[in-house]
């Protein structure tokens, strides 16, 4: 019961893929193929991530990580944010985990999001690939248009659209874990 | 390859760490294992979820829809279909690279790539999960707003205007 619970909306999915599979056997053979290919690629890259982040859990003492990347860190913290976002590999929803350990060693909440930011555009080898597919000025136009506009979007939500109660209570959840 | 190269250095950085302190190595193992178990229903929903998506969307249905005459109402089904689907960037770039070739515009395939990288829709259980709601649905709508912005610059860079 308990396993159902937590699974519920992989139940769902299941079921969807069920249903498309008996209304139409080609486009649900597909989504079954292209979810398995899928699975298949991250399951690799995915305990990687996992391993990493126990590692940095255990060694990185707090106080180091907000000395270089909490309140007061400055551009320094930008600039760690940053390289920490691109030089990973990954989709999207791999950041968020590493976020959570990010909070968790105190670091200053504008920085995680340019954290998450990175990793969403700025990533180094997606951006290899990108020029090889699209050419150097798409790729160079798209990382100049992003960076600023990442800083900006982080300021901006971190001090008009969030209040500080509402970070505190997001970051408090992270802290109290041991 | 690269793969490859990124557990040999796992190993070897879990050697180190075991050879430092077993408890704390231990503790790393523990606490690696409980941040995935904790993502892992989500991420299930969410592989699942895409493969139906991508399913529905192959690249022809895709290019008739997003031509360089499709201006802002391309744009702007791109950004919606970017922000939907989940593909991993070794399959996006290609793909549009092949819909430029075949007639898509700069501007909309900009709008693609930027809401493909940023905005996450079929992520957001995951990214509530970590962040709550409304952090969640601010950062995706400022993303969406954004990924305008970013197509605008490069249809003005690629093409000029």
């Amino acid at each position: 019961m308990k396993v159902l619970k937590k699974y519920y909306l992989f139940l769902i999915s299941i079921i969807l893929i069920s249903i498309l599979f008996t209304f139409n056997t080609n486009i649900g053979l597909k989504a079954i193929m292209i979810s398995g290919n899928t699975l298949g690629q991250l399951i690799l890259i995915l305990p990687a991530i996992f391993l990493v982040l126990g590692l940095l859990d255990v060694w990185v003492p707090r106080e180091t990580m907000i000395k270089f990347m909490g309140e007061g860190s400055g551009i320094k913290g930008i600039a760690l944010a940053f390289l920490l976002g691109s030089a990973t590999a990954g989709p999207l929803y791999g950041a968020f985990p590493v976020a959570a350990v990010l909070m968790k060693k105190g670091v200053k909440f504008s920085n995680i999001l340019i954290f998450i930011g990175a990793w969403s555009t700025t990533k180094i080898p997606m951006i290899l690939f990108e020029i090889e597919s699209l050419g150097l000025k798409f790729g160079i136009t798209r990382l100049l248009i992003d960076i600023p506009g990442i800083i900006i979007m982080s300021f901006l939500i971190c001090k008009y659209f969030l209040s500080k109660n509402e970070i505190l209570l997001i970051e408090q959840k992270y802290k109290n874990e041991s | 390859m690269g793969i490859t190269i990124l557990y040999i250095l796992i190993i070897l950085l879990f050697t180190i760490s075991f050879k430092k302190d077993r408890k704390k190595t231990k503790e790393a193992l523990k606490k690696s294992w409980k941040s995935l178990d904790h993502i892992l229903p989500e991420f299930l929903f969410v592989v699942v979820i895409v493969g139906i998506a991508i399913a529905f969307l192959d690249p022809d249905t895709i290019s008739t829809l997003i031509g360089k005459q499709s201006g802002w109402i391309g744009v702007t089904l791109c950004n919606l279909v970017g922000s939907i689907t989940l593909i991993p960037g070794m399959i996006a770039f290609p793909t549009a690279a092949m819909m430029i070739n075949n007639g898509a515009g700069y501007m909309q395939i900009g709008a693609f790539i930027s809401s493909l990288m940023m905005v996450g829709v079929v992520t957001m259980p995951m990214e509530i999960k970590y962040f709550g709601k409304k952090l969640t649905v601010i950062r995706n709508v400022f993303a969406f707003i954004f990924t305008f912005f970013v197509a605008y610059i490069i249809s003005i860079v690629m093409v000029g205007i």
